[in-house]
């Protein structure tokens, strides 16, 4: 009985962290999911025997069998849409530095009348006129 | 030093972790070429204090923050050149010693026939020096691959020696960060309809080069870069 009362406060407890975060649009479909998720996971923990039942509907067998291949789905759902977002996390890093190299950079010319290289030498670090171009 | 022929020409140098071999790159490099852009990709062997050393003689540094990788860095190198306006011309030339000074003259002399792009090629011509059996398999496989996926004909799809006119680097705008720019700068020439040709160019594969080159795995990586974006 103590197991039971400890997954079911767990699942509550990461559905509700999850569901407090912000985003777009298809976080509403992601919220769905999740208290579907919560309601299975509370039903399957209350009656363990519901799982067996889906699991035979299915052509399962066993409720554990159903539970490693839900598993096992959703954890490539979940590195593929990781993939997704760690690359659109490494284009925005890209922007950023690319950005930051931009405004650190020399000009690309000399200014007429000479000193450009001194100048140039003294403002490494500082911001110059040369942040132009794409990106 | 440099030559005024070459005055509207930027060299586009990407570079990361070369101080070996920097120094006497951008030696033959100032020789020829009055502006060069080295793109420090966020070296940690001091190849951007080589770089700095070379400032009167026409060097530019570009230094990102942290490392990006190589086509991120070509793609920095672009949005610096545009911001000249007397830039009509760019080279991007490989940091590792591989390429010739000559051929980048040529290369850039090519573009006055009327193509926007010049391509340098190993397999034009003459023989690359000291290729070794392996890594000359990966590499025309590498080539039969793009050629088949970006619908071009070419001899040599991943040569780092490249002229390139003000219109094709304002086109480029490159996204793969790693070494599947390559291929992308290829996309771009067809996808922008830019005019195009290839240039016999000699590679200097000295055991550095050999052992700093792209190993024979990683190429699966830039296969899956380009599959998977």
């Amino acid at each position: 009985m103590l197991i039971k009362i400890l997954l079911i406060a767990a699942v509550l407890a990461v559905g509700a962290t999850l569901i407090r975060g912000h985003g777009a649009r298809r976080q509403a479909l992601r919220r769905l999911g999740l208290i579907l998720f919560a309601v299975l996971a509370v039903v399957s923990i209350l009656e363990p025997d519901w799982l067996t039942w889906a699991a035979q509907k299915i052509n399962v067998g066993r409720g554990a069998d159903l539970l490693l291949y839900t598993l096992i789905v959703v954890f490539f759902s979940y590195v593929a849409t990781r993939h997704v977002r760690d690359a659109r996390t490494q284009d925005k890093i890209t922007a950023l530095a690319r950005r930051v190299a931009l405004i650190e950079a020399p000009p690309p010319r000399d200014p007429p009348g000479g000193g450009g290289v001194a100048a140039e030498e003294r403002s490494a670090g500082e911001r110059s006129a040369s942040s132009g171009g794409d990106s | 030093m440099a030559a005024p022929e070459f005055d509207d020409l930027w060299v586009v140098v990407p570079v990361y972790n070369e101080a070996a071999v920097l120094r006497q790159v951008l030696d033959e490099l100032t020789a020829v070429f009055g502006h060069i852009c080295v793109v420090d990709d966020a070296s940690t062997d001091g190849s951007r204090a080589i770089a700095r050393g070379f400032a009167a003689r026409g060097v530019r540094l570009v230094k990102h923050p942290v490392n990006l990788g190589q086509g991120a860095a070509l793609q920095t190198g672009f949005a610096y050149v545009l911001a000249d306006p007397l830039m009509a011309r760019v080279v991007t030339f490989d940091s590792d010693g591989q390429h010739m000074v000559d051929d980048a003259v040529r290369l850039a002399r090519r573009l006055a026939d009327g193509f926007d792009v010049v391509l340098g090629s190993r397999f034009l011509g003459r023989r690359a020096v000291a290729l070794g059996r392996a890594k000359r398999a990966v590499l025309r496989l590498a080539v039969a691959y793009t050629n088949f996926s970006v619908r071009l004909k070419l001899t040599d799809t991943h040569n780092g020696l490249r002229a390139m006119s003000r219109r094709a680097v304002a086109a480029m705008n490159l996204t793969q960060e790693g070494m599947a720019h390559a291929t992308e700068i290829l996309e771009r020439i067809r996808s922008a309809h830019l005019s195009h040709a290839e240039e016999a160019v000699e590679i200097k594969y000295s055991e550095y080069s050999k052992a700093k080159g792209q190993s024979l795995l990683n190429s699966i990586n830039v296969l899956v870069d380009l599959l998977v974006k």
